[in-house]
C-alpha cells in the first residue's frame, strides 16, 4: 500500500466514523442518563437524509440560494426535523416505559418499523440519489493525495460537533447536571434538578445530531434508502458497546476505530469487511468488557 | 395423559381452550379440508412459524432476552437440508445429516453469542444479535458459490417427499396420499413432538429458574444458581428449536434463501405473532403465528379495499396494501402496552 492509498483510506475511515458518531454521541448519552434502550435510533437517521434530499431539492432550482447557504440551511431543517421526531418518539412511545428494558426493546422496534413506512409513504420506498452541491464536490491536493474535499468537511464537522459536545458537557450547568444524571440519577433528581426535562432535551439533541449524521451519511452514498435507519442502527451499537454505554468519548473512538476498520479491512477484502465489524468489537470486548470508557455507576 | 403430554400447563379459559383445539384439528385434517394447494401451504407454513415463535418464546417469554438472531438459526436450519440436499444426495441420511449438521453449527454460533454477550452483560445481548444477524446475512449474500446467494437453493427431495410421488391412489377419503402429504405430516409430527418438548422445557425446573432469572436476577445469583449458565442454556435450546425449524420450512418449500429464511422482516414478524399471541405462554405461539398468517393475506385485501374506496384523497397514502406493515407496528406498539402476555393472557384472566 502506498502513501496516497493510505491517507485516502485514513480519511474515509475518518470521515465515515465521524458520522457514525453523530448518530452514537445521542443515544449513548439517552442510555446513560435514563437508562433506556433505544432501538429507533436509526430512523432519526433516515428522516435527517429524506428531509435533507427534500430541502437540497427544492432550493437547487433557484441560482441565489445555492452554495454554501442551501446546504447549512438542509441541516439545520433535518436537525430540526429530528429533534422533533424525537420529543414525538420519547413522549408518545417511551414514556410509559420507563424503567422496563424488555418493553423498551419492543416499543422502539416498533416504532422503528412505522416510522420506516411512514417514511415510505412520504418519500416513496425505492433508492432516490443524493449527491453533494457543486461546490462541495472535487478534491483538494493534499501533497502526493488527491482527497475528496467533502470527506474532509466531514471531518470538520464531525470535530467541531465533538468539541461543541465536550464543550457544553463539561463547562457549562447543563453538562454538569448531565453528567452528574449520568452518574447518578437519583441523586440529582433529589437536589431538585428537573431530570425529566433535561433528559427530553438530551434526547431532542441526540436526535438532531442523528439527524445531521443521517444527511451526511446520504451525501457521502450519494443515495438514501428508507431502510438506512435499520441498517446504520447496527453499526451504531456496535459503536456505544465498544465504547461503553453512556460515555461520549467512548463513542468517538469507538466510531473512529470503527470507520477505519471497516475502511482498511475492505480495501484489503471486500468480503471481510462485514465481519471485520463484529470481530473488532468482539475483541473489544474481550479485552473491556464493559467497553473502553465504562462508566461507573453508584 | 394427555395432562402428562401437557406436562400439566393447561390453557387455562374456556375460549382458549377452543380456539387451541379448533386449530390443532383444522392443522391436522388441513389435506383433507378441500382447501386445495394454497391452504396446504398456509397451514405447513403456520406449523413451522408455530414452532419458530415458540421457540423463541423460551428466550424472550421466559429468560427476558430479546435475540435478533432467531432467524439466523432459523436459516441455518433451512440452510442445512439445502446444501445435504443438493451435494450429499436425495436420501433421508442424507436429510439427517443436514439436520444433524445445521444443529451443530447453530449449537457452535448461540454458545459462542451466548457466552460472550451474556458474560459481559445481560443488555448487550439484544445488540450484539442484531449485529451478527446482520454479519450472518451480508455472508449469505456474498458467498453465493455456497448459498446461491440472493437467488438461494431450490432442490429435490428424497423420492417419497416429492409431489410426483403417489403412497395412495384416490385412496383415502378420496384424496391422493402424495408426497406433499407425506410431507406434511412430517412437519405436522415434529412441530407436535418439538412443542410438548418446549411445553415440558418451561415447565420443568430448569424453565423455573429462568423465570425467577428474568424476574430478579439478583436474588437468584443470591440463592446460589449459575445466571450465567442457564441463560446460555435457554438461549441456545431457543435457536436448536428454530433450526429445526427452519429445516422444516426449506423441506416444505424444497428452497432456501434469504428472503424466506433470513430477512430481517421476518424477525419483525416473529416478535408481532409472539408479542401479540403472548409471552411466556407457550400456547401464545399457536393463536400468534396463526392469526398472523392468516392476517397477513386478509390484512392486504382489507387495506386494498380501503385503498380502491377512497382513491384521490390524501390519506389513501395509509392504505396502500404495500403499507400494510405500518398498521402491524401499530399494532405491535399498542399489544406491548395493553396485553403484556398477549391474547393468551387475555384469555385466562377472562376465563
Amino acid at each position: 500500500m502506498d502513501l496516497s492509498t493510505f491517507i485516502t483510506l485514513l480519511i474515509s475511515g475518518l470521515a465515515m466514523g465521524m458520522i457514525y458518531f453523530m448518530a452514537a454521541s445521542g443515544l449513548t448519552l439517552v442510555f446513560g442518563l435514563m437508562d433506556i434502550l433505544n432501538f429507533g435510533h436509526g430512523l432519526f437517521m433516515a428522516l435527517g437524509a429524506y428531509v435533507a434530499l427534500t430541502v437540497l431539492n427544492a432550493g437547487a432550482g433557484s441560482s441565489d440560494l445555492a452554495g454554501p447557504g442551501l446546504f447549512l440551511w438542509a441541516g439545520l431543517v433535518a436537525m430540526m426535523a429530528g429533534a422533533l421526531a424525537g420529543v414525538l418518539f420519547e413522549r408518545l412511545l417511551l414514556k410509559p416505559v420507563y424503567g422496563l428494558h424488555l418493553s423498551q426493546i419492543l416499543v422502539t422496534v416498533g416504532g422503528l418499523i412505522v416510522g420506516e413506512e411512514l417514511i415510505k409513504m412520504v418519500w416513496g420506498s425505492v433508492q432516490q440519489p443524493l449527491t453533494p452541491p457543486a461546490w462541495l464536490e472535487g478534491s483538494v491536493q493534499l501533497g502526493p493525495v488527491l482527497i475528496e474535499s467533502f470527506r474532509l468537511w466531514v471531518v470538520a464537522i464531525g470535530l467541531a460537533v465533538f468539541v461543541a459536545l465536550s464543550i457544553v458537557l463539561s463547562r457549562t450547568k447543563l453538562g454538569l447536571v448531565i453528567r452528574a444524571g449520568v452518574e447518578d440519577r437519583e441523586m440529582i433528581r433529589a437536589l431538585g434538578y428537573p431530570i425529566r426535562r433535561v433528559f427530553i432535551l438530551v434526547f431532542a439533541a441526540g436526535s438532531a445530531l442523528a439527524a445531521l449524521g443521517g444527511m451526511l451519511w446520504g451525501l457521502y452514498q450519494q443515495m438514501v434508502v428508507p431502510q438506512i435507519g435499520a441498517q446504520l442502527n447496527v453499526l451504531v451499537f456496535i459503536v456505544i458497546i465498544m465504547g461503553g454505554l453512556g460515555s461520549t468519548k467512548g463513542a468517538l473512538v469507538g466510531a473512529l476505530a470503527l470507520g477505519l476498520v471497516s475502511n482498511f479491512v475492505g480495501f484489503f477484502s471486500p468480503t471481510l469487511a462485514a465481519f471485520a465489524n463484529v470481530a473488532l468489537m468482539f475483541l473489544v470486548l474481550m479485552w473491556r468488557p464493559d467497553g473502553l470508557y465504562p462508566l461507573k455507576k453508584s | 395423559m394427555l395432562s402428562r403430554l401437557l406436562s400439566h400447563d393447561w390453557p387455562q379459559g374456556g375460549l382458549l381452550r377452543a380456539l387451541l383445539v379448533t386449530t390443532a384439528i383444522a392443522l391436522l385434517t388441513a389435506p383433507f379440508l378441500g382447501f386445495g394447494a394454497t391452504g396446504l401451504n398456509v397451514a405447513a407454513k403456520v406449523l413451522v412459524f408455530i414452532l419458530l415463535v415458540a421457540s423463541f418464546d423460551l428466550l424472550l417469554g421466559y429468560s427476558g432476552h430479546v435475540s435478533f438472531a432467531h432467524t439466523m438459526f432459523f436459516g441455518v436450519g433451512a440452510y442445512g437440508l439445502a446444501l445435504s440436499m443438493k451435494h450429499l444426495g436425495t436420501t433421508v441420511v442424507g436429510m439427517l445429516a443436514g439436520l444433524g449438521g445445521a444443529l451443530l453449527v447453530s449449537l457452535v454460533l448461540s454458545v459462542l453469542i451466548g457466552v460472550f454477550s451474556l458474560r459481559v452483560r445481560a443488555i448487550f445481548f439484544a445488540m450484539i444479535t442484531l449485529a451478527v444477524a446482520a454479519v450472518f446475512q451480508t455472508f449469505v449474500a456474498q458467498q453465493s458459490w455456497l448459498t446461491g446467494g440472493e437467488d438461494g437453493i431450490n432442490f429435490r427431495l428424497p423420492e417419497f417427499l416429492q409431489p410426483s410421488y403417489r403412497l395412495i391412489e384416490g385412496g383415502l377419503l378420496g384424496l391422493d396420499i402424495t408426497g406433499r402429504v407425506l410431507s406434511y405430516y412430517l412437519l405436522f409430527v415434529v412441530v407436535l413432538v418439538c412443542f410438548l418438548a418446549l411445553l415440558r422445557i418451561v415447565n420443568s425446573p430448569f424453565g423455573r429458574v429462568l423465570q425467577a432469572l428474568r424476574e430478579n436476577d439478583f436474588r437468584a445469583k443470591a440463592i446460589g444458581y449459575d445466571t450465567l449458565w442457564f441463560r446460555v442454556a435457554a438461549s441456545v435450546l431457543s435457536a436448536l428449536f428454530a433450526t429445526v425449524a427452519g429445516f422444516l420450512l426449506s423441506l416444505w418449500l424444497r428452497y432456501s434463501g434469504p428472503d424466506v429464511s433470513l430477512s430481517f422482516e421476518l424477525m419483525v414478524d416473529i416478535l408481532l405473532m409472539l408479542v401479540i399471541g403472548g409471552m411466556g405462554t407457550i400456547y401464545g405461539a399457536v393463536l400468534g403465528a396463526t392469526l398472523f398468517l392468516l392476517a397477513q393475506s386478509y390484512l392486504r385485501d382489507l387495506l386494498a379495499l380501503c385503498f380502491e374506496a377512497l382513491e384521490g384523497h390524501a390519506v389513501a397514502v395509509l392504505f396502500d396494501p404495500d403499507r400494510w406493515l405500518f398498521w402491524l407496528g401499530l399494532l405491535f406498539i399498542v399489544s406491548v402496552y395493553t396485553l403484556p402476555m398477549g391474547l393468551v393472557g387475555k384469555l385466562r384472566n377472562k376465563g
